[in-house]
């Protein structure tokens, strides 16, 4: 993710230490000056997150890291940041809670990230990877995607996916979309009127509720335009699982094994979790009969899942927070226990 | 014949200050030196959350306006990146010595090469007159009514005391706007904070001991003689650091 961000451009990074994201901010503390960019350790999670909001206002692309206790500190400025319509790229890679909880991974913070998470009316750009690859490719979008849209974008990982090793490609930086000029930042008003960067509206009364126009203007075109998602085995699937990330990357080979078995199960793994891919639910809301939510928290993305499918199909639920993460022998035992029954009803398992 | 002007770097606008206050004063030294200087157009100003808030529909140059305390974390995020640039923070004392307080200390501690303006009212003033780190001892206040110090508040923060022993600090001096004197002295002060910073020598700052007679309930004449002959003792003029 660091070199991805490297790579992208990111020339301004600003961070506080905290498990299980310290590789991170350890990397870019001597690679970021090498490639000409400035590393900061802040003296906490809202410094950090309110340097981003200077260095991403004087047009640098900015990147901030931290876990869970740390992105709620962040939460102040990430609301600021996007009321005043900046750039930048946040990571979460989470570990378990409510409060200090542990430093083992979790998905706890899927309510937060998607949500909101901060005060007011905004949405971020959330990405949800699985695998390291993907962590790398979707870091260089990230950038991009904030760019092109103005607006902070999270990349939500977790303690498993920061700590792993594998291989890894490293692909050379190339923008996806055509950039519009920063024609926002402060440089100084040399030769034009000065600019201002700011979020307080107050002048005519209801310049707030234009501005609040704007944004979710501005959010149902980024609904409109960005969607990502990994469908395994869909097409034919009687249960269809539904899971992100860590838990998305686990319940992948649980469909693999259930698969070799003869059972008709697929995988829809949302890959951006704001906006929330909606139409391969609604399709396997029409095919299958079944779906099961996997997730390494207490039911927050079931939401999602629910609201998309327009619970036309039952939903089961597997989960748990705390730091707790699924085996793929777990998630097909379920599926096995939720294929349709040859005899009396049978009692389906919920955990 | 010299004639009264308005500075380029202030904006031909009516300010929202009240009859008395310092804000204007200061906005009009900083604008002044800025003009003089010759820095008006590689200038980006941050503005706080307080009374001066709106100080960029005033202020001719590039502007941000900050979360409540983070102007000094900003301020280092625009400085980093455009370091050619003159970048200051125009900060009350809530929002630099209670809120911001950890921006402040570690922003002065890294010798951020910035320029920082304190405007020391001793009030929360935009929230309408609660206590303020910098509220002297026995003074009232809408949220001790029986003065400072007689439920357990503490006493004054002394910043530019606090900050001197900091290693990154380069230049910190406390001055006033509350006799003519006083006034140029500030903008002596203020002046030499900003070309610190064009000298690249880091972080200075100016704490100006400022009016606020609306949520000191004093007249404007008592605001001033409140200023020389309280505040001043509690907050002695003078320079702090200067290397
Ligand atoms: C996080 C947060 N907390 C509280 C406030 C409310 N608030 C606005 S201004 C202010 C105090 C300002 O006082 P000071 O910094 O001394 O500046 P002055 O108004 O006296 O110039 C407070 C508490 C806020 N805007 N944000």
């Amino acid at each position: 993710m660091a070199e991805a961000a490297v790579r992208a451009g990111c020339t301004f990074f600003a961070g506080y230490p905290i498990t299980p994201q310290n590789e991170v901010p350890e990397y870019l503390s001597w690679r970021l000056p090498q490639a000409g960019g400035v590393f900061v350790q802040a003296e906490s999670e809202v410094a950090a997150i309110n340097m981003i909001f200077g260095s991403s206002a004087a047009g640098a692309r900015s990147m901030t890291s931290s876990s869970s206790p740390g992105v709620s500190l962040k939460q102040e400025g990430i609301s600021y940041i996007a009321g005043a319509e900046l750039p930048c790229v946040i990571a979460n890679v989470q570990r378990g809670g409510p409060g200090l909880g542990n430093i083992r991974a979790s998905q706890g913070d899927y309510f937060q990230a998607v949500k909101g998470g901060g005060h007011g009316d905004y949405k971020l750009i959330v990405l949800g990877p699985a695998y390291v690859q993907e962590l790398y490719d979707l870091t260089m979008r990230a950038f991009d995607w904030a760019d092109y849209y103005r607006n902070p974008v999270m990349i939500l990982s977790d303690g498993i996916l920061g700590q792993i090793a594998e291989p890894l490609e490293l692909t050379p930086y190339t923008p996806i979309v055509k950039l519009p000029p920063k024609d926002y930042i402060l440089t100084g008003c040399a030769g034009r009127t000065p600019r201002v960067v700011k979020t307080l509206f107050l002048n005519p009364a209801d310049g707030l509720v234009h501005h609040n126009d704007h944004l979710q203007e501005k959010y149902r075109r980024i609904e409109h335009e960005l969607s990502l998602c990994e469908e395994y085995e869909t097409a034919d699937a009687d249960i269809i699982i539904a899971a992100y990330g860590m838990s998305g990357r686990i319940a992948k080979g649980a469909v693999r094994k259930a698969r070799r078995k003869g059972l008709k199960v697929g995988l829809i793994r949302p890959i951006t979790l704001w906006p929330f891919p909606k139409e391969p639910f609604v399709r396997a809301a029409r095919t299958a009969s079944k779906m099961l939510v996997v997730e390494m928290s207490c039911g927050q993305f079931i939401e999602d899942v629910k609201l998309a499918s327009e619970c036309a199909v039952p939903v089961e639920f597997f989960g748990k927070g705390g730091g707790w993460y699924p085996m793929d022998t777990d998630i097909l035992e379920i599926v096995e226990s939720m294929q349709p029954c040859r005899s009396a009803p049978c009692a389906t398992r919920k955990d | 014949m010299a004639t009264f002007t308005r500075p380029d770097t202030l904006k031909d606008q009516i300010t929202h200050y009240c009859p008395g206050c310092g804000h204007g004063i200061a906005h009009r030294i900083v604008a002044e030196v800025i003009d003089e200087l010759g820095i008006r157009e590689k200038t980006i100003g941050t503005a706080p959350v307080g009374c001066a808030v709106l100080m960029y529909d005033y202020f001719n140059v590039d502007m941000i306006e900050c979360a409540h305390g983070r102007a000094p974390a900003v301020a280092t995020g625009i400085k980093r990146v455009q370091p050619d640039k003159i970048v200051f923070t125009y900060q009350g004392d809530g929002d630099l010595a209670a809120i911001g307080t950890a921006e402040t200390i570690h922003a002065a501690n890294r010798g951020e090469n910035i320029t920082v303006i304190f405007i020391n009212n001793a009030i929360y003033g935009m929230t309408g007159g609660q206590m303020a780190p910098t509220t002297i001892c026995g003074q009232p206040t809408t949220t001790t009514p029986d003065g400072r110090g007689a439920h357990g508040e503490g006493g004054p923060i002394r910043v530019c005391e606090l900050l001197s022993n900091l290693d990154g600090t380069c230049y910190l001096e406390r001055t006033a706007v509350s006799t003519p004197k006083d006034v140029l002295a500030t903008r002596r002060a203020i002046k030499k904070a900003f070309e610190n910073q064009i000298a690249g020598k880091g972080f200075s700052m100016v704490e100006v001991l400022s009016m606020c007679p609306t949520d000191w309930k004093l007249s404007t004449q008592k605001s001033l003689e409140f200023v020389n002959n309280d505040l001043k003792k509690v907050f002695p003029l003078g320079v702090y650091k200067d290397r």
